[in-house]
C-alpha cells in the first residue's frame, strides 16, 4: 500500500527528499517501517534515534499503518 | 488562555508579555532562549530552525495545556520561530503568569524542558567549516 511520506531535519538530508510516496506492505507497523528505512538507507542506523510520527501524533512500534496516513520521519528534535 | 505561535517572523518578548496580563497575576515569568555564539569551542555563524509545522503547533498545544493542568497558573504563551537566526536573535519565547511566582516559573521551566524533547522542530549549526544537525548523532 501507499503512505506518504515525510522526512525533516537529518532524515531529510538521507532519503533526498521532503516528501514522497513510499510503498510498504499492507498493515506494516512502525517497528517493520523503522527496519525498512534503515535496511534501504544504513545512514538511520548512526542516529542516536528516530521516532515515526502517524498523522501529526507520535506511535509506539506495535502501532500499524493504513493506505495514505501521513507518515513523517522525526529525528532527534533539536528546538528552543 | 493559550497562545501558541510558529512563525517566521521576529518573535516579540513584549507582545508575549501583554498576552499574558491579568488583574489576578502577582507576576509573571518569561524566558527569552537566544542564538549564543558557540558550542563547546567552535565558532557559530548562525543556526537554522526547520519545523513540521501542524504537529509542532500540535504538540506546543499540548505542553501549554499539560502545563496549565499541573501547575495553578493563569495564562501561558509559547512562541518559536523558524528560519536563519543570527546571533543574538530569539528562537523562543515563553511567557506565563500566576497569582503566586512560583507556580510560574515552575511552569516556564517544564515547557521549555518538554519542548526540547517533544516538538519536532530541528536547529543546525552553520560554523566556519561546516554544518551540523544538532543531536542527530550519538
Amino acid at each position: 500500500m501507499k503512505i506518504d511520506l515525510l522526512a525533516f531535519g537529518i532524515a531529510k538530508d538521507i532519503l533526498g527528499y521532503t516528501q514522497s510516496s513510499y510503498m510498504v506492505e499492507h498493515s506494516i507497523s512502525i517497528a517493520d517501517l523503522k527496519k525498512q528505512l534503515s535496511n534501504q538507507f544504513p545512514s538511520f542506523e548512526k542516529l542516536s534515534k528516530f521516532d515515526i510520527a502517524v498523522n501529526q501524533e507520535y506511535q509506539s512500534d506495535d502501532f500499524e499503518l493504513s493506505e495514505n496516513d501521513e507518515v513523517a520521519i522525526i529525528p532527534p528534535v533539536s528546538g528552543g | 488562555m493559550i497562545n501558541i505561535k510558529l512563525t517566521d517572523q521576529e518573535l516579540s518578548p513584549s507582545e508575549c508579555e501583554q498576552l499574558i496580563l491579568d488583574d489576578q497575576a502577582g507576576g509573571h515569568v518569561v524566558f527569552i532562549g537566544t542564538v549564543r555564539n558557540h558550542t563547546s569551542s567552535k565558532t557559530v555563524k548562525y543556526l537554522d530552525f526547520e519545523a513540521y509545522g501542524p504537529m509542532a503547533e500540535k504538540e506546543m498545544h499540548k505542553i501549554a495545556a499539560a502545563a496549565k493542568d499541573r501547575y495553578d497558573i493563569l495564562h501561558i504563551v509559547i512562541h518559536h520561530r523558524t528560519g536563519k537566526l543570527a546571533i543574538g536573535e530569539i528562537p523562543v519565547i515563553i511567557a506565563v503568569s500566576s497569582a503566586h511566582r512560583k507556580a510560574a516559573f515552575e511552569a516556564c521551566e517544564f515547557c521549555i524542558d518538554t519542548l526540547k524533547e517533544t516538538v519536532p522542530i530541528w536547529k543546525k549549526e552553520y560554523f566556519e567549516d561546516g554544518e551540523v544537525w544538532v543531536a542527530a548523532h550519538p
